[in-house]
């Protein structure tokens, strides 16, 4: 909802608090997660994930959130799908080119981004979408990739 | 200005150290000339008589011409097909690439067909949106951003390769280029953005229709304070210009016209004057007076949608050239007649 959305921006502080919280959490499971079965638990997490972000973020479960390095405000809702920044259509009042009656999505994103910790990663270039990964769980993804590492790290110890 | 490295005149010149295309608009940015460019205005026809026709009538002012990729989302001849075109006869184009209407399987074999027809130069855009154009029910792409298309086609020219990592026999030798609009908000992230576009591969800038000088000063200002105009990744920037036929216009491109910004000044300006095209014309030759003195602007783009013919007329007037002539087809064999007629 775009009220919410706006909202949670304007509060992208908390939001990136909470999440710093949240992923550390899911990435201790890893082991759970991998007794269930990461294919299994895949159908119910994206329910949960697309619910909790569709409602706060309206969330387009791209699968490769880019949440915290866009100041909270999903790129995903730009009408061009920008990932890197705002095109060069934003209106003098701060709206979008195509949706004039919408707020830009990196406009918001600038101002989310300047009252977080980690802001400056909205000047990271990001890769272009992968579109296989469109529906799945983005959450269940990071934790994989922090269990991998982990593990790869803990391999070269040894 | 004529290359002494130049083969045969028009063809592709020899790459020279810490250059990376083969193209003539590179070769005049890093002499540190002041550049000019424009853009054909693509025909709504198959016939390329007419494409060389509207290319001639910027003969002997412009450094490189635009091919644009659909501008304002509405269809015309793709710039890949003026660009062969062009280049055949020897024009130095710059190639846009839109990713407004392909994936990116279409956009990379775009940039090698564009760099085998001898494009040297290739101008990333994210494109406008499909509501802007006279296909409103168009499906829009965006498989990619102007900044994962200038990382790509860097990769492409720098890694030899596709995205999938598959190898490229001959890389496509060309200067990437890249929009941006200081004009629009969030005008305190501008700077940056083009700093990331700097990071992405950017090595020349063009940006929107520039009415407000002492925003684009502001702009340039932050742009010399980020260091990015320096080092062997600087980048060059050139300032769009472009005349206005009247009042009205101006009015209706200010509300219609995705991110043009025109101050209420300009608009005042034009309808006070008895003349109002004439004083647009003269309107934008102030204008490039003014951006030359502004410290880093590297040079000019020219936009005369539908107003094409006064190229010339701004371009010699405002006296930017400094008595230079841009290579065009049969420049120097006119030269040789003439000197021979003298």
């Amino acid at each position: 909802m775009y009220a919410v959305r706006r909202w949670v921006v304007r509060h992208s502080r908390v939001f990136e608090v909470i999440y710093n919280v949240f992923e550390p959490v899911i990435a201790r499971l890893d082991p759970l997660w991998r007794a269930i079965g990461y294919g299994r638990v895949e159908g119910p997490v994206t329910a949960v994930e697309r619910t909790v972000k569709g409602f706060l973020f309206d969330c387009q479960m791209c699968g490769q959130c880019a949440l915290s390095s866009t100041g909270m405000s999903c790129p995903m809702n730009c009408p061009k799908n920008l990932r890197n920044g705002p095109c060069g259509g934003v209106r003098a009042n701060g709206h979008c080119e195509v949706k004039p009656e919408m707020k830009c999505v990196w406009a918001e994103a600038w101002a989310g981004s300047q009252q977080m910790q980690g802001g400056q990663k909205i000047h990271l270039v990001q890769k272009p979408v992968d579109f296989r990964l469109r529906e799945s769980s983005s959450w269940l993804r990071v934790v994989r990739e922090i269990a991998e590492g982990r593990a790869a790290g803990q391999g070269e110890k040894k | 200005m004529k290359f002494d490295d130049e083969p045969v005149p028009g063809y592709s010149l020899p790459i020279l150290p810490g250059h990376v295309s083969p193209g003539r608009l590179e070769r005049v940015l890093r002499a540190g000339k002041f550049a000019v460019t424009s853009e054909i205005d693509p025909p709504d026809s198959a016939d390329p008589e007419e494409v060389l026709k509207r290319a001639a009538i910027f003969d002997g002012y412009v450094d490189a011409i635009n091919a644009t990729d659909g501008s304002g989302a509405n269809c015309h001849m793709s710039s890949v097909g003026v660009c062969s075109l062009l280049t055949r006869v020897g024009y130095a184009m710059v190639m846009q690439i839109a990713c407004r209407d392909r994936n990116r399987i279409a956009i990379q074999g775009e940039i090698l067909g564009g760099a085998a027809m001898g494009v040297a130069n290739i101008m990333c855009l994210t494109g406008d949106g499909v509501q802007a154009g006279d296909h409103p029910q168009a499906k829009p792409v965006f498989d990619l951003d102007s900044m994962s298309l200038l990382e790509l086609a860097r990769m492409m020219r720098d890694e030899s390769r596709f995205q999938s990592g598959r190898k490229l026999a001959l890389p496509p030798r060309v200067f990437l280029g890249a929009a941006e609009n200081p004009f629009a908000p969030p005008y305190e992230w501008r700077p940056h953005r083009l700093a990331k576009k700097i990071a992405a591969g950017a090595q020349f800038i063009q940006t929107q229709y520039c009415f407000d000088v002492p925003r684009l000063k502001t702009f340039m200002a932050q742009v010399r304070d980020l260091g990015l105009l320096e080092g062997p990744d600087r980048v060059f920037i050139m300032a769009g210009v472009g005349p206005l036929a009247s009042a009205k216009s101006a009015t209706w491109i200010r509300e219609n016209v995705p991110g043009v910004h025109i101050p209420d000044s300009v608009i005042k300006r034009l309808a006070g004057a008895e003349k109002q095209k004439a004083e647009g014309k003269k309107l934008c030759i102030d204008l490039i007076q003014e951006i030359r003195e502004i410290e880093g602007v590297s040079g000019v783009h020219v936009m005369a949608y539908r107003q094409e013919t006064t190229v010339a007329e701004i371009i010699e007037t405002s006296g930017v050239l400094d008595g230079r002539t841009p290579w065009y087809p049969g420049r120097d064999t006119k030269t040789e007649k003439e000197s021979l007629e003298a």
